[in-house]
């Protein structure tokens, strides 16, 4: 059966903006549909349509009654979503972040290890492995909504959030891994951190990978990760990314 | 040019416009000032366009010096503003010379009050937008918050003679619903997710607002809003004024700074029309929410649209300096007036009134004449 709805429902979410929900729950498929109609409505940039915002299987789209009414919106709306076969096809990329695992740069991954009773190199190697979809981005600039971790390393997150968390941090909680971009508090188990900078409010645009892509965290020492913080600071770093295979 | 030297920041002094648009998909918040309507209406007055920046001052406002003649409006909260000690008139385009001190006696009504200044605040853009946020540190100056010795610095000099006394009429100054504002909400996105006795509540119970409010949102606390489900979704994008309520049954309304998507149950949204009245109220007011139709919500921004288009086309200027000629003992002089406020009952132009003028013991025979202005305000 089909997560994904015959037709989207376009709920009102304000007078300025509504959603349009493509499908149910976290799945590819659906997710996939949500990005070929995010495409879709921003290449066609409509007057009167702001903003698109694609999430696991909804958009929100925020426009301007002003220019385009309800009305003419959803018929706007229905219309992209019936051209979505001119949407270019994907040719997604993987990225490669660098990342030193454990000590220091991953303070819960003895943790993380115990709980799944694995050793910690076969924590590394389990979340080292898969290419991850991006299946969205939110909660801070830059910060990638990730799919694909091994159930063998479900962890729940910490009972007390931490305060500050550096920019950087890979962590666990329950089923999602992620990196933080920046400092902030949080709560998720950290395992290991790189050095690549995921946000750049002065880059075009200000992310390293976009929703649709994928990412894979490829272990590294501690002194490679210097080396590439140089490289950033210098603004000769090239993060390394290939099709997927 | 640098136009603004920062002597004391206050509490919390950030450049913002009407924020930032196009980077939520990469879970950049939109920002922009909270009481977006009485920054437009600053610049408006001042002559700029309405997406200039200028600055948004909470609760005990900053202390600038001005380093260069401008035209200043001052709007949104009464934090009792003072351009060198002597008050200043709030909702109008009041030049202000340099050297002068705009500082601020304390909160009188409202929380967040506007500076605008011709030509806007001339900070980087940082992806399309001048906006101050704080926790990523992104735009405004430095992406923080203004403090002692900074300098900002305005976009060219403004047509500032075009502007001088313009003031927002009567009717568009926001009427104080404090400290019991009434929002109106449209219901939805998620109101299946709530009870029928869910949402009456919500409708019917009276709601304080929590300490912990800020930009990026207003927690309130009051009875609990009952789901008929879970209350999280798989997240999605957040609109401004969403009225968000998470497993506790509170309802949050989430502002400008508001994380781009969420994944709690939202049971309606504010109405952009209302938005500044909530941006106004301070922790301890106590809301309720009134549910309108979509087509009631365009038809409020519609008129405030409208009204705006108005002020743009033909603000009323009730301010302006004038020139009269004076005779004293058949000496003929012109001399100016620092700004008056204009009497519109009084003729313009009229003859020579003779005044019999004592001075130091002297009687003097004092004619004056109103007479046009040789010198453009500045």
């Amino acid at each position: 059966m089909s997560l994904l709805y015959p037709q989207s429902r376009i709920v009102p979410a304000g007078d300025r903006a509504v959603t349009v929900e493509v499908g149910e729950g976290i799945a590819v498929e659906v997710n996939r549909r949500v990005r070929a109609l995010g495409l879709t409505i921003r290449q066609a940039a409509a007057a009167g349509v702001d903003e698109v915002v694609p999430a696991y299987r909804s958009l929100l789209v925020y426009y301007d009654p002003a220019r385009l009414s309800f009305a003419d919106l959803e018929a706007h709306l229905r219309d992209m979503e019936g051209r979505l076969a001119e949407t270019p096809a994907d040719a997604p990329r993987v990225v490669e972040l660098p990342t030193v695992y454990g000590g220091e740069f991953g303070p819960d991954i003895d943790f993380v290890a115990e709980h799944a009773g694995l050793s910690v190199q076969e924590v590394v190697d389990v979340h080292s492995s898969p290419d991850y979809l991006v299946y969205m981005m939110g909660f801070t600039p830059g910060f990638t909504y990730l799919g694909g971790l091994s159930e063998r390393i479900v962890t729940p997150r910490l009972e007390t959030p931490r305060t500050a968390i550096p920019a950087g941090s890979v962590g666990i909680a329950e089923a999602q891994t992620g990196v933080y971009p920046m400092e902030s508090p949080g709560g998720w188990r950290l395992i290991g951190r790189t050095p690549v900078p995921l946000f750049d409010p002065h880059r075009e645009p200000p992310v390293l990978v976009e929703p649709g892509e994928y990412v894979r965290f490829v272990p590294i020492e501690a002194e490679d990760a210097r080396s590439i913080e140089e490289q950033v600071q210098a603004g000769t770093f090239q993060a390394t990314a290939h099709p997927v295979e | 040019m640098d136009l603004l030297e920062v002597l004391d920041g206050g509490i919390l002094t950030t450049v913002q416009d009407l924020g930032r648009t196009g980077y939520q998909r990469y879970g950049v918040p939109q920002s922009g000032a909270l009481d977006s309507y009485a920054l437009r209406v600053g610049n408006i007055l001042v002559g700029n366009a309405d997406g200039a920046a200028g600055l948004e001052m909470t609760l005990a406002g900053p202390r600038l010096r001005l380093l260069a003649d401008t035209v200043l409006a001052v709007t949104g909260a009464d934090l009792q503003p003072h351009l060198n000690d002597a008050p200043l008139p709030p909702w109008c385009a009041v030049p202000a010379p340099a050297g002068a001190v705009l500082s601020f006696g304390g909160m009188a009504h409202g929380m967040r009050a506007y500076l605008a200044v011709a030509g806007g605040i001339d900070v980087p853009p940082v992806m399309g937008s001048r906006s101050t946020y704080v926790r990523a540190r992104l735009g405004g100056l430095e992406g923080r918050a203004l403090r002692p010795g900074d300098v900002l610095p305005a976009a060219g000099d403004g047509a500032l003679d075009r502007v001088v006394g313009r003031r927002l009429p009567d009717q568009g100054i926001p009427v104080p619903q404090r400290p019991f504002p009434v929002l109106r909400v449209v219901l939805g996105p998620h109101t299946d997710a709530f009870s029928p006795e869910g949402v009456q509540a919500f409708l019917d119970a009276a709601y304080t607002i929590s300490p912990q409010s800020d930009r990026t949102g207003y927690r309130l606390q009051g009875p609990a809003v009952e789901h008929s489900g879970r209350a999280d979704i798989v997240s999605e994008g957040v609109p401004l004024g969403a009225v968000q309520v998470a497993g506790d049954g509170m309802p949050m309304v989430l502002l400008a700074d508001r994380g781009t998507t969420g994944g709690y149950t939202k049971i309606a949204t504010v109405v952009s029309v209302d938005l500044p009245l909530l941006a106004q109220a301070t922790p301890g007011d106590v809301v309720t929410f009134q549910s309108v139709s979509l087509d009631e919500a365009h038809a409020l921004l519609r008129e405030q649209e409208e009204f705006l288009a108005r002020l743009r086309e033909s603000a009323p200027a009730v301010f302006a300096r004038r020139s009269f000629r004076v005779l004293v003992n058949g000496q003929e002089r012109e001399v100016e007036t620092s700004l008056v406020e204009l009497d519109p009952s009084s003729p313009r132009r009229s003859p020579y009134r003779t005044l019999q003028v004592a001075l130091g013991g002297i009687a003097h025979s004092v004619g004056v004449e109103e007479v046009p202005r040789r010198r453009p305000n500045a």
